[in-house]
């Protein structure tokens, strides 16, 4: 009795005892084995954020050079000095220091302080030049840091602006090669594990979980020289005639490489002001003109290939020739002409009445054979397709037109492509703007056809012809000079276009080069004047610099005995359409 | 039963070692991993000096400035035809 009112047993009591601590100790047990077994990622994950970081390791763009190596387009290291607002303004008596050595006003500095105080990053100057961004960091001002970033610098300027295009301050291609070859120049960015103390600095690499792809370089197929020399002749050219604008394309005939692209007026991609779109576009590949007479040598090979004898006379009339209720017209009464004799006289009659006798198919086949009316597949980006109807709505009208150059749209460099398929024996190689670049090849015209043409071409630029400043000393060169009018809504301004395309050496051809020269207000529009004579100079040092042998060495001997006076410019060709009405 | 102990004891002794041999491979790994970045980023400063040179050189090197510095500082001109001869081979 006395024991029951003393409770339980001591023997019992022990056993609560022992089994509340154990359960105790069960539980700890437990819930620790939970939180390390089953959820151990959350826990690990949680505590390695506060410390562990991963963060992208950066990659340098590739550099851009031309086919020798030469750099064209160079990322070069520059700094940007960024500034911590909360804790540059815990000491705000520095920051008239700051101003002065930023070359920055005071009152912008504090403003734009102001507005972000409650941030912890902020660039106050991008891009500047290392030396001067070791100045500002050496005043070791609080909160002011810098970082270092990558701006593209093109050596060149505007020589090669834009077919190199540019990138905006993120190092992305915006326009040219730049856009277009934006993924393999960039690489790809690797990215790394590191530990970071609680201002950030990284106190340990601890693991790299993907390595960076650096970006590649880019070889193009210009020629740094011959591009140069492009520019400062159509330069020269384009400011002795006061004209609007001029492009330039030359192509190596036999890989159908693009050596040298250029266009006036330009702008400088290092200076970061704005630049009009109309500069920024590479007027070669963008724009589309009509290409006027220098389409004739494609009309005669779809003559020849249509079996046309190339002694054929065709009469060409005084007064001009009536197709439906239009009349064609020649500067100049030619008389009878046959294939030769049209082209060197440049003779519309003459193209009209031979494209007559073809039938509409057969013509838009050549044509688009050797590459008018489709994409070049050169790659750069905006490229323009030329503009050729479909043969079942040409009236006999149209095909008169188009057979000299007119109511078909085209490109300086489908110009050069064409003129280049011509002189590789027929076969249209697809231009390219990458060394050693994978071209399409494509049969315009049989062999035969082609030289055929191109021999007829080469009295153009002989004595007589209409761009006899066209001809190079020691070499063989066969042309054709254009001259048309800007189409605009409605009808054509007196306006001009001149144009010249041509190819050289004959023999071996090695360059095929078109010459476009927009609205010449000076010194006459003919193709044969203002033009013929860039191809010239351009042609006369790029045959030097590639060191092409001369195919005409007879005539060096010849005028080394009889010095010659240059012949008298006997420049003149048929005229576009006055009354045009295009359809 | 002392062959028993024996085992125990032996799987025991592996089992530290190879315990103490894990921590020491992620020492050395740490250990290598901050020696490569040291490197790379040697490598990267190298590289970086190399196109600041290179970027020098394309600026001096620049045909306008040739072309200039012969023309203008050095009076050179392209040879007339006056003063070329051809060799007949």
């Amino acid at each position: 009795m006395k024991m029951q009112a003393r409770g339980p047993q001591p023997r019992t009591r022990l056993v609560w005892i022992v089994g509340v601590l154990l359960f105790c100790g069960v539980v700890v047990v437990a819930r620790a084995a939970y939180m390390q077994l089953v959820t151990e990622d959350f826990y690990q994950r949680a505590g390695n954020e506060r410390f562990l970081r991963v963060v992208p390791i950066a990659t340098t763009r590739g550099m851009i050079t031309d086919r020798n190596g030469e750099p064209l387009a160079v990322s070069s290291p520059v700094e940007s000095i960024w500034v911590n607002p909360k804790e540059l303004l815990l000491d705000a008596k520095r920051l008239p220091e700051l101003a002065k050595v930023l070359d920055l006003p005071l009152d912008e500095l504090t403003l734009k302080l102001a507005q972000k105080k409650d941030k912890q990053f902020m660039y106050l100057r991008r891009h500047m030049n290392p030396d001067a961004a070791k100045a500002v960091l050496d005043r070791d001002i609080p909160g002011v840091y810098s970082s270092r970033e990558f701006r593209r610098f093109y050596p060149h300027r505007e020589v090669m602006a834009q077919v190199l295009g540019f990138t905006n301050l993120d190092e992305h291609g915006v326009e040219g090669m730049e856009l277009a070859y934006d993924d393999w120049l960039t690489g790809k960015p690797g990215s790394q594990k590191i530990i970071r103390d609680r201002r950030g600095r990284i106190v340990e690499n601890v693991d790299l979980i993907r390595p960076a792809e650096n970006g590649k370089d880019l070889v193009l197929s210009i020629d740094r020289r011959i591009q140069y020399l492009a520019y400062s002749e159509l330069k020269k050219t384009i400011q002795t005639h006061k004209a609007r604008a001029g492009s330039a394309v030359v192509l190596d005939v036999r890989t159908g490489e693009i050596l040298a692209m250029v266009n006036y007026p330009s702008y400088n991609p290092n200076s970061r002001l704005r630049i009009s779109p109309s500069l920024r576009r590479n007027a070669a590949v963008t724009d589309v003109l009509e290409p006027g007479s220098t389409m004739k040598p494609f009309t005669v090979a779809a003559a020849l290939e249509d079996g046309v004898d190339p002694n054929i006379v065709i009469p060409t009339e005084a007064g001009g020739y009536r197709i439906a209720n239009r009349r064609v017209t020649d500067t100049h009464y030619y008389g009878p002409v046959d294939m030769r004799r049209l082209l060197v006289k440049s003779s519309n009659i003459g193209a009209a009445k031979l494209a007559g006798n073809m039938s509409n198919q057969h013509f838009y086949s050549v044509l688009s054979r050797f590459g008018f009316g489709e994409n070049t597949e050169s790659g750069f980006p905006g490229e323009s397709s030329a503009v050729l109807s479909a043969p079942n709505r040409w009236g006999p009208v149209e095909k008169a037109t188009i057979s000299y150059g007119y109511g078909i749209s085209v490109t300086p460099l489908q110009i050069a492509q064409a003129y280049a398929a011509l002189a590789n024996d027929g076969m249209l190689i697809s231009p390219t703007f990458v060394k050693g670049g994978e071209a399409r090849h494509q049969r315009a015209v049989d062999a035969v056809v082609a030289g055929q043409v191109l021999n007829m071409l080469e009295d153009v630029t002989k004595i007589g012809g209409t761009a006899v400043q066209a001809a190079i000393k020691g070499y063989r060169v066969a042309g054709k000079t254009g001259t048309s009018r800007r189409a605009v809504a409605g009808g054509y301004e007196k306006r001009y276009i001149s144009l010249f395309a041509g190819v050289v050496p004959i023999e071996n051809p090695r360059f095929a080069m078109s010459v476009v020269v927009h609205e010449p207000s000076v010194g006459g529009y003919y193709g044969g004047v203002i033009s013929a004579p860039v191809f010239h100079n351009v042609m006369d040092g790029a045959l030097r610099l590639m060191d092409v042998p001369p195919d005409n060495i007879e005539q060096w001997y010849a005028d080394k005995s009889v010095p010659v006076a240059a012949p008298p410019v006997v420049a003149e060709e048929a005229p576009p359409p006055d009354t045009g009405v295009m359809p | 039963m002392s062959a028993r102990l024996f085992l125990l004891m032996a799987l025991l002794l592996g089992m530290l070692s190879s315990a103490v041999a894990v921590v020491y491979a992620r020492h050395s790994h740490r250990q290598a991993y901050v020696e490569l970045s040291k490197l790379q980023r040697r490598r990267d400063e190298h590289n970086v000096e190399f196109r600041r040179l290179q970027t020098e050189q394309a600026t001096v090197a620049e045909t306008n400035r040739i072309v200039s510095i012969a023309t203008e500082k050095l009076s050179m001109h392209f040879p007339l035809d006056t003063e070329t001869t051809v060799v007949q081979p």
